[in-house]
């Protein structure tokens, strides 16, 4: 192994859950405020992963307010507390970008059946 | 001591910190670095340290004269040698001694110093950042410098305009980068943004020699 994967294995957390797009994730992030820290849960759909050793990053969705919310996400930041995955969608495709276009009852997901992945 | 380390640019990623921000690092190999001559200011004018970058493997063939050169050091054979100014309170240095990466510290402050990438014979808006006319709309006019000069006077066109050349694999030193980690057992050091020259690349990596302002502020 190189100095330079080496250093990049460093920065990634080994404690993540198995998570892929469709779910629906709870993102626990740190916030600063002052010289306080709260955490701040994101909850949305996993639309994307982007899979690149510590550079890896993930987007969740969710609607705010009647407004489409995307958020990015590097995956081994330290601001990340916790990802939870609290329900799985079945989905025919890595990115879904599709779900922008939709609202309401046709943005919805169906759940993925146990004995198959995704 | 010697404030200055031979390194060769491994090469950059990314790194988070503590407050969460993702910087640009690079990652070099530095050191270790053997003294291979001594020149002492009664005899040469100057107090310096001649540094030997060790690789294994070392250098295929060697000149006779090289040859001896490092066999009076006691040292094998290296690829890359640089002279480094010693301070003047670190002269108890002696041929022989070993420049490890544990002299920097993280926080700190260094210059890089290379050769950087060539570009061979590059045009206006790549070597000086020139704007260049528009793409479309019917301009005639795209990548050509304009007008170097007036005419009749003076007639010639002055010294130092800007034009096309030769750009790249030239010296450059890089000020101020902070040092983002340093890997003792790895001969490794991390800094904060890039250095000049390709992967591989052969690197004087030194002590800042001037901390900007800037760069003590954000420390």
């Amino acid at each position: 192994m190189t100095v330079l994967e080496k250093v990049e294995q460093e920065q990634c957390k080994k404690d993540l859950p198995e998570m892929n797009p469709g779910d629906t994730v709870r993102v626990h992030v740190k916030i600063k405020e002052g010289d306080k820290e709260r955490i701040q849960i994101f909850e949305g759909t996993l639309i994307r992963l982007r899979r690149g050793g510590s550079h890896s990053t993930f987007t969740v969705r969710k609607i705010s307010f009647g407004h489409g919310v995307e958020r990015i996400f590097p995956l081994h930041s330290p601001l990340i507390e916790k990802i939870e995955v609290t329900r799985s969608g079945r989905v025919r495709r890595a990115k879904l970008y599709y779900l922008r276009g939709l609202k309401g009852k046709a943005a919805r997901l169906r759940e993925a059946r146990s004995d198959q992945e995704g | 001591m010697v404030n200055a380390i031979l390194g060769k640019k491994i090469g950059m990623t990314q790194m988070f910190q503590a407050n969460g921000d993702l910087v640009p690092a690079t990652v070099l190999k530095a050191g270790p670095c053997v003294v291979i001559q001594r020149k002492r200011a009664d005899k040469d004018g100057y107090e310096a340290v001649q540094l030997a970058l060790v690789e294994v493997p070392g250098p295929k063939r060697v000149t006779k004269a090289m040859e001896g050169h490092f066999k009076r050091a006691g040292a094998n054979p290296a690829r890359f040698l640089r002279e480094v100014r010693l301070t003047p309170d670190g002269t108890d240095v002696k041929v022989g001694d070993k420049v490890l990466v544990d002299e920097f510290k993280v926080g700190e402050y260094v210059d890089a110093i290379g050769i950087s990438k060539g570009h061979g014979f590059a045009g206006f808006h790549k070597r000086h950042h020139f704007g260049g006319g528009a793409a479309s709309h019917g301009s005639m006019f795209h990548r050509a410098p304009g007008s170097i000069g007036a005419s009749a006077f003076p007639s010639r066109v002055l010294k130092g305009m800007l034009a096309a050349g030769h750009m790249g694999v030239q010296r450059v030193t890089v000020r101020n980068l902070r040092v983002l980690k340093v890997l003792a057992e790895d001969h490794t050091l991390i800094v904060e943004g890039s250095v000049p020259g390709a992967e591989g690349s052969y690197l004087v990596i030194r002590k800042a020699k001037a901390v900007s302002r800037q760069a003590a502020h954000g420390a």
